[in-house]
């Protein structure tokens, strides 16, 4: 649905992403995870055909952005960071609006049936000026899927949110996930981690790390860390435990209540509860935790200053981001 | 095309839901009533009736013209300036929508506006026919409001450019007044001077932007060159509009 390859663009000397190469297959909800300046705004940009980048190429629903841009066009459903709408229309008269500019046939039947989905029904004739950040936001995403298009662009969708809003917002996008491939963009780990299926870190204008939320931190760490509670007292569990391969590093915490690693590559999860069983414990929980993509991310961006650079500063650190490519991807 | 439509469309009702459309309406006939009524009087005055002055079609298509160069700004200064500064200009730029398409919409949103001042405007060589005998003149009554009406347009696309180059709205209002003061009375002097110095005579009338108006139009003569005047006009502004978009995304 997204392929993007060597994807460069230079404001002026300024140089805001560089050679980004990534994909995103249809039904999947992508996260683009970076600080404030990383290019995430950028790269939407050129994939929803507002502006051409400097170099490199990117094609969504199988179009290229730049040479099929109204074909582009057509296909994404895109909310800007800024949710930017018209405070002097109403609800329902600039969802028409959007409607008839994308050309939707039955365009007010189309409108009611997004009103109702979103919870505005009862906003249709509110202006638009008058509605909260939280109702803007829904006309936000009602606007980008006016049109019910193939692909979901949403640049930051729950910045400047309460924290109910940002529950029903992400639950409304995992929804979404199910009809359209999204694309979203987030400086929030743990929303990465809660909504998308493949999360891409990306940092200074590239890409640092790519994955699954799950797979990210193995790699990291090369190894989980799981915790495991059993009932009664644990005397001797710690040793059973042990003896399965693959544990290491395990750490006696409360009664009956002890966390190990894995050794890297192994996964020894379901025989460590097998072995408990059988040793006639009763297993009450057995859970991963630690690392979390927050720790990830600030390993991976640690010692880099967020500000952006010029464009040959940049040149000269790209050694050091070279190494942590490796560090990464081997 | 159907995008211009929905364009323009959207821009239309919004000068009628605002104060915008009615406060311009009601200065711009305060002026002309103000007009009419006093050649109305002074040609049924002792001395109009000694002098046996005729109030033509004129007494509102002069003051019309002027009113509507300087009613333009206030029209299109929020076409595109406000766009910028709101940011919704990101959602028509990646909507399936041609930059020319975006650019034309708007204009023809204020053109229409325009439009319906005229039509409205037409009730004063009304009721002026019924006033004076044998009627008024057809002739130029015609051609003076073709001649308002490609003046709008024109003055509509000047403003339609000025308002792509800027997001903030007084620097917009402030500029699009300072060009259409230039072009209609600047220029128009500085032909005059060129003429009497010899200079390019030639060229300083053809860009007069009120003597193509004055000249012909308003006395019931249509010279081809004048309405290709304004009809270039119009479509080179818009043409510029279009590329100030164009180049805009290449930030
Ligand atoms: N229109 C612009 N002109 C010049 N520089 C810009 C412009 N937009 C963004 N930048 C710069 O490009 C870099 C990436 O910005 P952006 O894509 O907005 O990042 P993000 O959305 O991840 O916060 C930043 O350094 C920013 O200052
Ligand atoms: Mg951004």
């Amino acid at each position: 649905m997204i392929r993007v390859e060597g994807l460069t663009k230079d404001y002026g000397l300024r140089r805001a992403i560089e050679d980004l190469t990534f994909d995103a297959q249809k039904g999947e909800i992508l996260g683009f995870l970076g600080p404030n300046g990383a290019g995430k705004t950028t790269t939407m940009r050129i994939l929803t055909g507002y502006m051409p980048p400097t170099s490199g190429t990117a094609q969504v629903a199988g179009f290229d952005v730049v040479d099929q841009s109204l074909e582009v066009r057509r296909r994404v459903g895109y909310m800007p960071e800024t949710v930017p709408l018209y405070p002097d229309m109403t609800v329902f008269d600039y969802l028409k609006f959007m409607a008839d500019l994308r050309q939707v046939a039955n365009a007010e039947d189309r409108v009611d049936e997004l009103l109702e989905r979103l919870g505005l029904l009862d906003r249709a004739e509110s202006y638009i000026a008058n509605l909260s950040k939280g109702m803007r936001q829904r006309v936000g995403l009602a606007q980008a899927l006016v049109h019910s298009p193939e692909v979901l662009i949403l640049d930051e969708p729950t910045i400047g949110l309460d924290p109910a809003q940002i529950i029903e917002v992400r639950n409304l996008i995992k929804e979404l996930g199910k009809d359209h491939t999204i694309l979203l963009s987030t400086h929030i780990l743990s929303e990465a981690q809660q909504v998308c299926n493949r999360v891409m870190i990306i940092n200074r204008g590239r890409i640092v790390a790519e994955d699954t939320p799950e797979r990210l931190q193995d790699r990291l760490t090369g190894s989980r860390r799981v915790s495991v509670q059993v009932g009664g007292d644990g005397d001797g569990l710690a040793s059973v435990v042990a003896s399965v391969p693959g544990v290491a590093r395990l750490t006696e915490k409360e009664d009956g209540r002890l966390e190990f690693e894995t050794v890297p590559g192994m996964d020894p999860r379901a025989e460590v509860a097998r072995a408990i069983i059988q040793a006639g414990y009763d297993l009450l929980e057995m859970r991963p935790y630690g690392v979390s993509l927050e720790e990830i991310f600030l390993q991976l961006t640690r010692d880099e200053p967020t500000p952006p650079q010029p464009a040959e500063e940049e040149m000269l650190d790209e050694s050091m981001s070279d190494m942590k490519d490796l560090n990464l991807k081997s | 095309m159907i995008n211009v439509w929905t364009i323009a469309k959207r821009e239309y009702r919004l000068y009628f839901s605002s104060p915008v459309a009615y406060m311009l309406a009601f200065f711009l006939f305060l002026v002309l009533g103000f007009f009419f009524s006093y050649s109305v009087q002074i040609a049924s005055s002792a001395m109009g009736m000694q002098q046996g002055y005729v109030p033509g079609v004129d007494i509102t298509m002069q003051p019309m013209a002027v009113m509507l160069v300087l009613l333009t700004p206030a029209l299109t200064t929020r076409l595109l300036a406000e766009e910028r500064r709101l940011g919704t200009i990101e959602l028509l730029m990646t909507a399936p929508v041609r930059d020319w398409e975006l650019v034309v919409g708007k204009w023809l949103g204020a053109f229409m506006l325009l439009l319906t001042y005229l039509a409205v405007s037409l009730i004063y060589p009304m009721i002026l026919n019924q006033l004076i005998s044998p009627g008024v003149d057809q002739g130029p009554l015609l051609t003076g409001y073709l001649g308002l009406i490609l003046l709008s347009a024109a003055t509509v696309a000047v403003g339609v450019f000025v308002s792509s180059l800027f997001s903030n709205q007084i620097a917009a209002f402030a500029a699009t007044m300072g060009v259409v003061i230039f072009l209609w009375w600047i220029i128009g002097v500085i032909g005059q001077v060129a003429g009497q110095t010899g200079g390019a005579t030639e060229l300083a009338r053809y860009l007069d932007y009120s003597g193509h108006f004055y000249e012909n139009l308003l006395r019931g003569v249509v010279d081809l060159r004048d309405v290709v005047y304004y009809l270039s006009v119009t479509a080179l502004s818009l043409f510029l509009s279009a590329m100030s978009i164009e180049v805009r995304r290449w930030g």
